[in-house]
């Protein structure tokens, strides 16, 4: 998707002539660089994109954005480290933090369709194992929800739940309970 | 030892047990005693050891295996041999006042004599204050069999007494857990409600939950992840031979059977949330039996063999819901508190127990179907899984005593209470078997 997009600026400004007279790469923004048709500046002096005539980007503007998409996109990869998502106590209910973690998830999985992911959803110890069971599973219902609206296709998400059978952390204490109450995402 | 002379011809002791049994008959309408109180209210009684006749296998010895089996019940409190003054095994050898002296309210004596490749105990049951026997019997094991024959007089003893039979010949299914080769072990076991004489059913490296004992206690339906996923299984006990019965996408758990052993309910979210099945066991054929947003699981029948118990978090939290037919309109059971789960009814129809939680603890409770009372019946914390004996009268869950899962068995209204704790590791989710005929 990233890629389409530059691919498609490129283009835009090839037709636009716009390569005549830009340095190659790296370049800061500087007045002599802009040719004659170049975007107007507005009152105050300062330099304005774009504009009615979609011609006016600059060709440093472009490293500018791929610097920017190099940036976010380590920035998805550092999130998508994250692939353990936490609850409280008997509810499925996905915690404002973990929500950019799983967009960068979706935004993964619908860049690679071929990419395969196992939701595995648990419970903590308290309460009965039969309740938990299928409270594991509506947690890791939950994430692949979230996941579908955000790009990601039912056919790469596969769930499964066991309950408070495999706890991350042994123990009965509130920090066990927290960290076993949890959906992990596992690639394949 | 000192040697008896009771004749072991089978036509004499068939003759005797005839006897004996019309005895017992006619002696029980009499000596109806309901025992509601619990621990506080044991009955005293003495088991005096029984004499042995011929070759009596050495080990555990039978009259030790009844006084254990009635010393848990917790409404027996059986005096220590030591403190007999005699130690009859008939009746001429009993002298009431000596037993009065006690404290003693019952005497049982016996004796045991072997035929062939059988040991045969001949037993009466006394009542101290009355001085009247109340029981005799005779009754035969294998001469491997001298837990079974130990269990049969403590299940015929109980219901003497009290009018409700014994449920000491009875099994446990249970779950234990430990580590192997690093490896997590799970192993499906199958015991006396003692814990003695434990069998390994089915070892897995996945969980196994939830088993359930079919009507007639010769099939187990559990639920097993061995192949990654849960399924739920029905096994034979006698020849090993297992059957998955549900493998659908998602759920596959919480399986209970119909009173005919045709059917099991079971909890399967094939369509995208757990709902409550029946499945025809022999054409595989599903009912769906609830349908709601919420989680509804951990179904069972209720007494009635009709009516059937829930869990559901449709109100919010999980509660314990009834649906008087398949399909009917639920009515919530529950309402002390925000947690309660598992529903496990007794054949009277009287009580519910399930699991509840107060405070931070998670406890054992029961209702009161008739009033809608509710009690708490343990006072430890971590408690899962109760299971009902079927005479009404006891109550297995499991529990945590630091750190490790036991098995712990209460009286039904929460009196005595004894742990059946595993060798290593844990074991959990117990499931108390029928009595079998």
């Amino acid at each position: 998707m990233k890629l389409s997009m530059h691919t498609k600026v490129l283009a835009m400004l090839l037709s636009a002539g716009l390569f005549a007279g830009c340095s190659s790469t790296g370049e800061t923004m500087d007045e002599g660089a802009y040719g004659s048709d170049v975007a107007p500046v507005d009152q105050d002096g300062s330099t304005v994109y774009g504009g009615d005539d979609e011609g006016g980007v600059s060709s440093s503007a472009l490293t500018e954005e791929e610097r920017m998409a190099a940036e976010e996109r380590a920035k998805m990869e550092a999130l998508r480290d994250i692939t353990t998502f936490y609850f409280d106590f008997d509810t499925a209910e996905i915690k404002p933090e973990a929500r950019d973690v799983l967009v960068a998830h979706a935004q993964y999985l619908a860049n690679n369709p071929g990419q395969n992911v196992r939701l595995e959803g648990h419970a903590d110890e308290r309460g009965t194992k039969e309740y938990n069971l299928a409270l594991g599973e509506r947690r890791a219902n939950a994430v692949q929800r979230f996941l579908i609206v955000n790009g990601a296709s039912r056919g790469q998400i596969e769930t499964v739940s066991y309950g408070e059978e495999k706890p991350a952390v042994m123990g009965s204490s509130e920090s066990a309970w927290a960290q076993n109450r949890r959906v992990e995402l596992v690639f394949d | 030892m000192t040697k008896r002379t009771w004749t072991t011809s089978y036509q004499t002791v068939a003759a005797a047990l005839v006897a004996l049994i019309m005895l017992a008959t006619g002696a029980r309408a009499e000596l109806l005693i309901r025992i509601t109180e619990g621990a506080d209210a044991a009955l005293p009684i003495s088991v005096v050891p029984f004499a042995e006749n011929g070759a009596i296998p050495p080990g555990d010895k039978v009259a030790n295996i009844v006084r254990d089996d009635l010393a848990m019940s917790g409404e027996f409190r059986p005096l220590p041999a030591e403190k007999m003054l005699s130690l009859p095994s008939r009746r001429e050898e009993v002298y009431f006042r000596d037993w009065r002296m006690l404290g003693q309210r019952y005497v049982l004596v016996g004796e045991l004599s072997r035929n062939g490749d059988r040991v045969v105990a001949r037993y009466e049951l006394f009542d101290v204050n009355q001085e009247k026997r109340i029981l005799g019997e005779t009754a035969a094991a294998s001469v491997n069999g001298l837990r079974t024959l130990g269990h049969h007089i403590s299940d015929k003893v109980y219901e003497a007494i009290t009018g409700v039979p014994g449920a000491f010949s009875t099994k446990l299914a249970y779950v234990t857990l430990d580590s192997f080769k690093g490896k997590p072990r799970y192993r499906l076991q199958v015991s006396d409600v003692d814990g003695k004489r434990a069998r390994i059913r089915l070892e897995s490296q996945e969980p196994i939950l939830s088993p359930a004992w079919s009507p007639d206690g010769k099939r187990l339906a559990y639920v097993s992840f061995e192949t990654g996923k849960p399924a739920i299984y029905v096994h034979e006990l006698s020849s090993g031979q297992r059957t998955k019965v549900a493998d659908f996408s998602g759920l596959n758990s919480a399986p209970a059977w119909s009173e005919d052993g045709r059917s099991l309910l079971m909890t399967l979210s094939k369509d995208g949330n757990a709902e409550v099945y029946r499945m025809d066991l022999a054409s595989r054929e599903l009912t769906k039996l609830t349908n709601h947003w919420a989680i509804d699981t951990e179904a069972t029948y209720d007494h009635t063999g009709d009516g059937i118990f829930f869990t559901s978090d449709r109100s919010g939290g999980p509660q314990i819901y009834h649906m008087k037919t398949p399909g009917a309109e639920p009515r919530r059971i529950t309402f002390g508190s925000r947690y309660n789960a598992r529903p496990r009814p007794d054949n009277s129809g009287d009580y519910v127990y399930y699991v509840h939680q107060r405070n931070s603890a998670f406890h054992i409770a029961r209702t009161n179907l008739k009033n809608g009372e509710e009690t708490v019946l343990t006072r430890t914390e971590s408690d899962e899984s109760p299971s009902v004996s079927p005479n009404g009268r006891m109550l297995i869950y499991a529990t945590k005593q630091s750190g490790t899962s036991v098995l712990t068995v209460i009286s039904a209204d929460g009196g005595a209470a004894y742990s059946l704790p595993a060798s290593q590791g844990d074991v959990r989710e117990p499931a108390w078997g029928p009595i079998v005929k």
